[in-house]
């Protein structure tokens, strides 16, 4: 309960600060100035946008159907919030360690699309029913891709647990219950004689340890915006012409509930990316000879140093992230519906079925 | 006419350089943030030489200045204006309502020394009817009415958009009035005296 509270206050402080970002990062890359009234600089402009909402009225239209339109925030939100289960913050603190982590994650984010599909039928309006098969169909679509290129990693790393994929990628690895005796080697290749174990760093990250996995990277970023319907694949939103897609009806509580499900979304897609590819929450410095920059910037597992440490590293990797996808919403344009699955099916997938024969191949190097 | 046609570089890593090149696009406008587009008015010779920066402006906070020569808001110095009607007559939408009163004896001079005869009870310009052409500017004998630089002065109610110039109360035109005709009168009982002396020769 403690940890649904804490994850909870944790996600709403991350959404808050993204939805100000976001409106302040398109702000400066349109050369506007975004929010400036409330609060220093505008800081505030989201919070009260909250409050805002929060005083609305629930409006419910009379042809909607009422059970599924009420209900449907709350379980596209509950999908999302449920992700955030697994993912480990700090190197000893995770809301629920599950050795099936990233299996769950996968399966409870795909009922995100009920809530999607209950949200734009229950709303009995044309351009939600659009934008909720759109929707549908997109992210149905990217989780194969998205599936194929997480895939990989798990063949890399042999495990589903998220806290164990995490220790694998750092100096910690011997810590970790059943992996006192690994080692790791540079590119993950004995046969080269670099031991990086104690080195960790950014030579221990997943996309360096397999570099191949770099590309799954690639295509899992590219998936993880369709997935939370982020430009340039927002067409189930595509202000332009569906006005909000499936949410189009919804007002109040319930579209602020609709509005933190899909920034949690992003800062879901963009936490599992950094746990599987970047290093979860390793430091990126490597350890040079006399210089234990990676010792330095790990601090002690266990002690305020070590929970501090690790949250700094994975919060500011998924900044990093959060930003991309910020810029890369202000930078390209919308894809057209056909374009978009010509890029998941005809691209994406294959690719990543290539990946995952190849991540075969490279885990048979790496032993 | 002959068609030449664009030859559209295609291939993988041309599509990467293109959407790198995006990025960087984005990019560098976001660094550029810190800077600002500075509020210079259109006749400062940087006004088109400032392609980096955010552009907008804080409005009530700050304003570009306006040129000297522009046509805003009018406003009449009534202790200069000799109460003409020129400004009235000439105004193309009628904006500009003028009652005037004859003094009883001189009430003093303009600033460029022009003797005063006339008080003006009711001196209305109507900003919400004006065209701003500034023909009333150009006849105004005494250069009274002048055109400021205040553009901003929206009202919720459009009567306040009638601005009232004169600097007597109802009470004083209404004197004015009864002294003037008070003195027209005496006059016109002087006058009779006489013609009555005249005839009596």
């Amino acid at each position: 309960m403690l940890a649904f509270l804490l994850t909870l206050m944790l996600l709403l402080g991350i959404v808050i600060v993204l939805a100000y970002a976001e409106r302040k990062v398109a702000a400066f890359m349109q050369d506007r100035l975004g929010p400036t009234e409330a609060g220093p600089y505008g800081s505030l402009q989201s919070v009260l946008d909250v409050l805002k909402l929060l005083q609305k009225e629930d409006i419910v239209p009379a042809a909607a159907d009422k059970k599924l339109f009420k209900l449907a925030p709350i379980l596209i939100f509950a999908a999302v919030f449920a992700g955030f289960a697994v993912i480990p913050f700090t190197p000893e603190l995770i809301p629920t360690g599950i050795g099936i982590g990233v299996f769950y994650l996968l399966a409870i984010i795909s009922l995100d699309v009920v809530g999607l599909l209950m949200a734009g039928w229950g709303s009995n309006n044309k351009y939600a029913m659009l934008g909720a098969m759109r929707s549908v169909a997109q992210i149905v679509s990217y989780e194969i891709p998205a599936g194929l290129a997480i895939l990989s990693v798990v063949m890399i790393c042999q495990s589903l647990d998220f806290q164990e994929i995490s220790y694998q990628q750092g100096i910690l690895l011997n810590r970790f219950p059943g992996l006192e005796f690994e080692k790791n080697w540079l590119f993950g290749i004995e046969a080269l004689g670099i031991n990086t174990t104690n080195i960790g760093g950014i030579t221990t990250w997943n996309i360096f340890r397999a570099p191949l996995l770099l590309v799954a990277f690639l295509i899992y970023f590219i998936a993880s915006l369709a997935e939370s319907n982020r430009a340039p694949f927002d067409i189930p939103e595509a202000e332009s012409e569906l006005v909000a897609g499936f949410h189009v009806e919804y007002s109040g509580f319930r579209f602020a509930v609709l509005f933190l499900a899909e920034y949690s979304m992003m800062v879901l897609v963009s936490l599992v990316a950094v746990i599987l590819f970047l290093g979860s929450w390793n430091t990126p410095l490597p350890n040079l000879t006399t210089l234990k920059f990676a010792d330095w910037t790990t601090g002690t597992v266990g002690a305020l140093s070590g929970i501090l440490w690790g949250g700094f590293w994975l919060l500011s990797k998924t900044f990093v992230l959060l930003f991309l996808q910020l810029q890369i919403r202000w930078t390209y344009p919308r894809l057209r519906v056909d374009q978009l699955m010509h890029l998941c099916w005809k691209v994406l997938t294959p690719i990543a079925l290539g990946i995952v024969l190849l991540a075969g191949i490279w885990r048979l190097l790496m032993v | 006419m002959e068609r030449t046609s664009v030859k559209h570089k295609a291939g993988f890593w041309e599509v990467v350089k293109s959407l790198l090149s995006g990025l960087l696009l984005t990019w560098r406008h976001f660094r550029n943030a810190d800077k600002r587009r500075a509020p210079v008015p259109v006749m400062d010779e940087n006004y088109f030489k400032q392609p980096e920066g955010l552009v907008t402006l804080t409005y009530p906070y700050e304003a570009i200045p306006v040129p000297e020569n522009g046509r805003y808001r009018l406003h009449n110095e009534i202790d200069d204006c000799i109460v003409c009607d020129l400004c009235a007559k000439i105004c193309p939408v009628n904006c500009i309502t003028i009652e005037s009163v004859k003094a009883t004896e001189e009430i003093g001079m303009t600033s460029d020394g022009t003797k005063k005869r006339l008080y003006a009870p009711v001196f209305d310009i109507d900003m919400a009817k004006c065209c701003y052409c500034g023909l009333c500017t150009t006849v105004c004998p005494t250069d009274c009415l002048t055109m400021t630089p205040v553009y901003d002065f929206s009202e919720v109610d459009i009567k306040n958009m009638i601005y009232h110039f004169t600097d007597l109360t109802p009470e004083q035109a209404e004197e004015k009035k009864q002294l003037l005709a008070k003195q027209q009168e005496e006059m016109a009982a002087a006058k009779a005296a006489a013609l009555a002396a005249r005839k009596q020769q």
